[in-house]
């Protein structure tokens, strides 16, 4: 359903949000990073065991779209770095 | 005695909320200033409560810990004592196809122990899904809180909801679910206390992030036994758009074409009205003068408070046509991905897509443009855009502009097709916009307050606008124009007029000639020959220098100022910029003899123009948006005397070269 030529990269144990090719999915693990950004992404749903989909990214490379708990955000790269994946069940891939 | 009881409607972001809002109240609704911090509230009337009811509508928030300037109300009210008495309850208004991140807010809510009763919105777009929304379900996890669904758009559910309101005070619930908190004592019960000591006693980021974990817990919870859906056929539509809408090449072509429309049609099709407003002005003054007579009141009736008016209403069909087009944009849910799309350039200077719409409106007018920044949650980016915004061209500076370029730039073409008066127009919009980004960025680089705060903006699904909505919130945001820019450009209008007017000539003057010696021998004169000395280097006199001071009510009143200065008479039917043109060319330097307006002076005042924060509203506007008058009093010195090194700079290289 992604346009795009690259398939989805499978994850390492942990990687970082903003690493996830297009169209891939991830497991949050935990959280990173200063309080203001932890809390704030926490509050938008991206707490240990939430699903994270990377949709797209911006024509210009960043921000990134989101999909986390059924809502899109914008989130920049920077930003997404702070959330640590691991791979999501085959079944999501 | 009858107080009438408050409601307040709280939810998340895009829930249709003030959707809902305007459902219940109708028209009975006014924009209430919030005492203790600088941001507006909406309230209303609830229909058919005879004014029993009053609603409040809250800024959508994720949490009840507050950010942004706009979440802060929401928390301040429901948590702040002084509103106790007035506080009946809170209506939490979720989206049926999100409930989950609804019952977040919920849990925090609940803790304040406040009387509530939940109203599931968009219950159309749940059913559409095939789900309708689980209303008993829902009220049977949450231990027994009433629930409502309603389609505020469809009008759906919400005669049952209005009834209910109406019906009787809320009471708080019996036995709240509450959110097992490992960090919190959770034997207090709930309460405004059980928050703030929530709040206090979990500052460090394992704790607050625990405190969301378990709220989503809480949340899955309450859900476990209730039918719920996503918005997915919503959501695969947008999808479908936004392959294009977002793509890698069309995203930005469709980008640049929509805003180019948006920049077109707020120029062209609004100028018709706003000249025919300027037509009626100028017709009603003269009416007064015949109808009155001549004589002081009348002066101050036309010249001062008439002036005053115009000067305002001729804003508003502009000012009207761009809210109405980015409400139109906000609401059908391109104006995020417009921020989506513009992100990146901005955030090399410390600002994100977010600032994107409200600098697009400082092109109209700096007044909304900063009033638009509300909504941006990072401080230190707020500042940054409230500083730079006043140097987009906003079109009060057009007048000036075409003023000083009809009549001393040449008509003459450039590579046999483009004409040089345009081409200056375009670089003057190009300068500002260069100098906007140039200040943020240095802004950026040399102002270190505060951390910033992650991106975090949600991209909700394509909607088609509610024309009810996008009504009512035009007519709010017009009125908070009127209101900040209206009163003061009036109030300093009369001011300008009494500065022009006062001390006055034994004998009313009767022709252009004695006008303007009235005018030297007033207080605007002393004021235009004191500051002389420093506009000198520019090539200015002090006839200029009245026309800057004045300008400070609006930019263009430099224009009407300059006609009374030199003595300018228009006779029947003759264009009053076109007689001004003429005169300005043959002005001569009062003390020297030498002409004034030569072309490098005139370019050196076009670059003032385009820099000076000439405006009191602008002005008040960052004094009270950025609270704090030390910034916006810093902000207008560093302009002025970046405006006048700019202008030296541009005469000298102009003479330099020969010009």
């Amino acid at each position: 359903m992604v346009s795009g030529f690259e398939q989805p990269q499978p994850l390492h144990p942990t990687a970082e949000l903003h690493q996830l090719a297009a169209g891939a999915s991830g497991i949050v693990a935990a959280l990173q990073g200063h309080e203001a950004t932890t809390t704030k992404l926490a509050e938008a749903g991206f707490v240990p065991g939430a699903l994270v989909r990377l949709v797209r990214r911006a024509p210009l490379g960043s921000p990134l779209e989101v999909e986390v708990d059924g809502a899109r955000f914008t989130l920049r790269s920077e930003d997404a770095a702070a959330v640590l994946l691991r791979p999501a069940d085959s079944t999501h891939a | 005695m009858l107080e009438p009881r408050t409601i307040a409607l709280v939810g998340n972001p895009n829930v249709g909320k003030t959707a809902l809002f305007n459902a219940l109240t109708g028209l009975h609704q006014r924009v209430a200033n919030h005492p203790g911090i600088t941001v507006d509230r909406h309230e209303g009337v609830l229909k058919g409560s005879m004014g029993r009811v009053r609603l409040v509508d809250l800024p959508g928030v994720r949490s009840l810990v507050p950010r942004s300037p706009d979440e802060a109300i929401t928390s301040e009210f429901l948590l702040a004592e002084a509103h106790v008495h007035a506080l009946q309850g809170v209506v939490v208004v979720l989206d049926a196809t999100q409930l989950r991140r609804g019952l977040f807010l919920l849990s925090q809510v609940l803790e304040t122990g406040l009387p509530l009763l939940v109203c599931v919105n968009m219950a159309d777009e749940a059913r559409a899904e095939g789900v309708p929304v689980d209303v008993q379900g829902l009220s049977l996890a949450l231990g027994g809180i009433d629930v409502f669904a309603t389609s505020a758009l469809s009008g759906e559910g919400i005669e049952e909801l209005s009834t209910r309101l109406n019906a009787g005070v809320l009471v708080a619930p019996a036995r709240p679910q509450l959110p097992d908190l490992a960090s919190v004592r959770t034997s207090l019960p709930p309460s405004r206390e059980r928050w703030r000591t929530l709040r206090t006693g979990v500052d460090d980021s394992g704790l607050m992030q625990e405190e969301a974990a378990a709220r989503w817990r809480f949340a899955a919870d309450i859900l476990q036994g209730v039918k719920t859906t996503s918005a997915n056929k919503l959501r695969q539509r947008s999808d479908r758009v936004d392959r294009f809408a977002l793509h890698a090449v069309w995203g930005p072509f469709i980008f640049v074409a929509v805003m180019a429309l948006v920049f077109q049609a707020v120029f062209t099709l609004a100028t018709p009205a706003a000249d025919a407003i300027e037509a009626g002005v100028a017709l009603l003054g003269d009416s007064i003068r015949t109808h009155l007579g001549a004589s002081l009141v009348t002066d101050l009736l036309v010249d001062g408070a008439l002036a005053g008016v115009g000067a305002v209403i001729v804003f508003l069909p502009q000012v009207m046509l761009l809210f109405l087009l980015l409400i139109l944009l906000e609401d059908s849910g391109y104006l995020s991905r417009a921020a989506f799309i513009a992100d990146k350039p901005f955030a090399h200077v410390g600002l994100s897509g977010r600032t994107f719409a409200p600098w697009l409106s400082s092109f109209a007018c700096a007044v909304p443009g900063i009033l638009g920044l509300r909504s941006i949650e990072d401080q230190r980016e707020r500042r940054i855009a409230m500083f730079a915004a006043p140097l987009l061209t906003c079109s009060a500076r057009l007048p000036v502009y075409t003023l000083l370029i009809s009549a001393f730039v040449p008509r003459q073409e450039v590579l046999g097709f483009l004409s040089l008066q345009g081409l200056l127009l375009l670089a003057l919009y190009l300068l500002g916009l260069a100098l906007a980004i140039l200040a943020a960025a240095i802004y950026d680089r040399v102002m270190r307050d505060g951390a910033r705060l992650p991106l975090l903006l949600e991209l909700p699904p394509y909607r088609l606008p509610a024309l009810r909505t996008v009504g009512l919130r035009l007519i709010q945001r017009a009125g908070m124009f009127l209101r900040r820019a209206g009163t003061l450009i009036l109030l300093f209008s009369v001011l300008v007029w009494g500065l022009t007017t006062f001390p006055r000539p034994d004998r009313a003057p009767t022709s252009a000639a004695e006008r303007a010696a009235a005018i030297e021998s007033s207080f605007a004169g002393r004021l235009g020959h004191w500051i002389e000395p420093t506009i000198e280097p520019l090539g200015q006199d002090w006839r200029i220098g009245i026309g800057i001071v004045a300008s400070f009510a609006a930019r263009e009143v430099f224009n009407s100022t300059l006609s009374v200065v030199y003595a300018v008479e228009t006779r029947e039917g003759e264009d009053e910029d076109a007689r001004l043109a003429t005169t300005l060319r043959d002005a001569r330097h009062s003390r020297t003899g030498a002409v004034v307006f030569t072309l490098p002076t005139v370019l050196g005042l076009l670059a003032f123009y385009a820099v000076a924060l000439q405006c009191v509203s602008t002005i008040a506007v960052v004094a009270r948006e950025s609270r704090s008058w030390r910034f916006a009093l810093t902000q207008f010195l560093v302009f002025a005397l970046a405006a006048w090194v700019l202008a030296w700079a541009v005469r000298s290289l102009a003479l330099a070269v020969g010009c």
